[in-house]
């Protein structure tokens, strides 16, 4: 077995059978973090731990105890999860250096399954980006092309499984931060339903917005990540108690019959040629597969962009308003002689610790959510959205999941679109429906550019629907152009 | 048009020390970001209610239990600074 391109079951398979020990899996991949990640700086904090935990895996097996279906595979975690013990910073000094006390609930699962938790990934600061260009620490390149960006905000996630310096990652998307840098890295990222996976542990950005989703480089390994973090947590309120299938033991590829729907707002132009090839050549292949292509409207997808901005910055002025240098995170210097008052010390806390998009965005949802603008605003896009999600839920009943494009463009360049805040917005135009009607979305790696750059398709389906994604998604997998390419650095 | 005496007000109420600069800056962007999403009044909402959270929440209920799941040591731990187990905050008079 190769472990450098070995999915997540097969490495944990050849663990549990003693092929090959959780700790020389875990050296195997840490000397590719040691080498590779100073090209891409997908990391932001290594777990020095890692072996020692592997190693704790190796002594289960020996002594016949029970481990878990990812037993001893080496996992990456998007550094706005909370890991007991180990620095999480949201990619934003305003966190500095803090240690959590607890481990997020989709952490918890992950490793009770078997994980070796490698390290903490870079990401835009607080997840407010689709570059990665925002974190304090750094951009992350792109393993495909070290001039383009990884996307974001998960872009640490998609690179460091992109160039396999992990087996497996987790990511969170509000707004296509899932989606779009794994469309943009050739790995499949899968955003559940909303209410499917616990929030709990999570650094909050736009509370109805986000979920949490495997980002891995096969469709098996994604459903079978899901099926482990999925599920009512009683530690937070809107996580659904719907039952959790076997997403992986239920995948089955064949879409005979079913109803694949084209979303005709999403395929009105303004594509790039190589993505619009990649769409429609995967429609295409269902069809040949016996899948009933039908077409589908949603009108109002047309101002999603900016209720998405208004809703997602509204709560993340008030979930980043706890920020305040008191309890944890940064602390600005007072001086010898105390602060002016409260209001001075706090604002003086916050502005230097968050970095300007996310200024931005918490001057946006302040003014929306201020007297006088409120209605105009925050509730008129809260109306919107309910007959958005209205509109889909009418979709649903004409097909099965919807197949889009994830992004207009494959990954643009670093540097090329961070000067303009709106055009950066716009490039989400795809994915925030999505988020805006709480279904599930994922991406499958399908295309590749003229330039060698991987391009994803987008597949949606209906609320607690994510296996019927899940078999398109394997079915598209195995005519994906992607498989046989392989990004620069590996 | 959001000018930089509004941008003043918004950095105020959000706790963001916000340079001259900064806020001219803000005003631009803000402006332009909110022109493009003025689109939305187009949009016939009459009689629609807010949707405020996408998913059907059922409510659950447990019983009003202390659980001592961690000790105050740790949840002080990351402090800028304390004294014993307190948070210690500046003088503000």
């Amino acid at each position: 077995m190769d472990l450098t391109t070995a999915s997540m079951l097969e490495i944990a398979d050849a663990v549990r059978q003693k092929k090959v020990s959780a700790k020389e899996v875990a050296s195997h991949y840490m000397n590719r973090i040691k080498t590779l990640d100073p090209k891409l700086n997908s990391f932001i904090t290594v777990n020095d731990k890692a072996l020692d935990e592997a190693t704790l895996i190796d002594q289960k097996i020996a002594k016949g105890e029970e481990v878990g279906i990812f037993a001893g595979v080496p996992f990456g975690i998007k550094d706005m999860f909370c890991t007991k013990g180990l620095k999480t910073t949201a990619a934003s000094k305003i966190l500095g250096n803090f240690v959590p006390p607890y481990d997020a609930t989709v952490v918890a699962r992950l490793k009770k399954a078997g994980i070796v938790v490698m390290g903490k990934l870079n990401l835009d600061e607080f997840a407010m980006g689709s570059s990665n260009e925002t974190s304090a620490f750094g951009g992350v390149k792109n393993p495909w092309n070290l001039d383009h960006v990884p996307g974001g905000s998960s872009g640490g996630s998609a690179a460091a499984q992109a160039a396999r310096l992990v087996a497996g990652t987790v990511g969170t998307d509000t707004g296509g931060s899932i989606r779009q840098p794994a469309s943009f890295c050739g790995i499949v990222g899968v955003k559940p339903t909303y209410g499917r996976v616990s929030r709990y542990g999570i650094v909050s950005y736009a509370s109805s917005l986000d979920q949490a989703g495997p980002m891995v480089s096969t469709v098996r390994d994604a459903a079978a990540s899901l099926t482990v973090m999925s599920g009512r947590d009683e530690r937070d309120a809107t996580t659904s108690e719907k039952d959790v299938p076997d997403f992986n033991k239920n995948l089955n590829s064949n879409v005979k019959g079913m109803k694949i729907g084209i979303l005709k707002e999403y395929m009105a132009g303004g594509l790039d040629p190589d993505v619009q090839k990649t769409v429609e050549k995967s429609i295409e292949t269902l069809k040949q597969a016996g899948a009933e292509i039908v077409e589908v409207s949603v009108p109002l997808t047309e101002h999603a962009v900016p209720i998405y901005y208004l809703i997602a910055t509204s709560e993340a002025s008030s979930n980043l308003a706890r920020y305040d240098g008191v309890k944890y995170g940064y602390r600005a210097d007072y001086g010898a002689h105390g602060a002016e008052d409260l209001d001075a010390f706090y604002s003086k806390t916050r502005g230097e610790g968050f970095g300007k998009e996310v200024k931005r965005r918490i001057m946006l949802g302040t003014y929306c959510l201020s007297s006088g603008y409120y209605d105009a605003y925050y509730s008129k896009s809260c109306q919107v959205r309910g007959l958005l999600k209205n509109q889909f839920d009418d979709a649903f009943k004409k097909c099965d999941v919807i197949l889009s494009p994830v992004s207009t463009h494959p990954a643009f360049k670093a540097g090329e679109r961070i000067s303009d805040p709106l055009a950066m917005y716009l490039n989400d135009i795809y994915t925030v429906s999505t988020n805006l009607a709480g279904l599930p979305g994922m991406s499958v790696p399908f295309g590749m550019s003229s330039s060698k750059l991987p391009i994803g398709v987008q597949i949606t389906a209906g609320h607690f629907e994510e296996q019927k994604m899940l078999n398109v998604a394997l079915a598209l997998e195995e005519a994906s152009s992607v498989k046989g390419e392989k990004p620069h650095v590996i | 048009m959001i000018d930089p005496k509004t941008i003043a007000h918004i950095a105020k109420l959000a706790r963001l020390e916000v340079g001259a600069e900064e806020a001219a800056k803000y005003s631009e962007e803000l402006s332009k970001a909110l022109q493009y999403f003025e689109q939305i009044a187009k949009v016939d909402t009459k009689g629609v209610e807010p949707l405020l959270t996408p998913s059907e929440i059922v409510p659950f209920w447990r019983e009003d239990e202390a659980r001592r799941d961690h000790s105050a040591e740790e949840m002080t731990a990351n402090a800028p600074e304390k004294m014993g187990n307190l948070f210690k905050v500046p003088p503000v008079v």
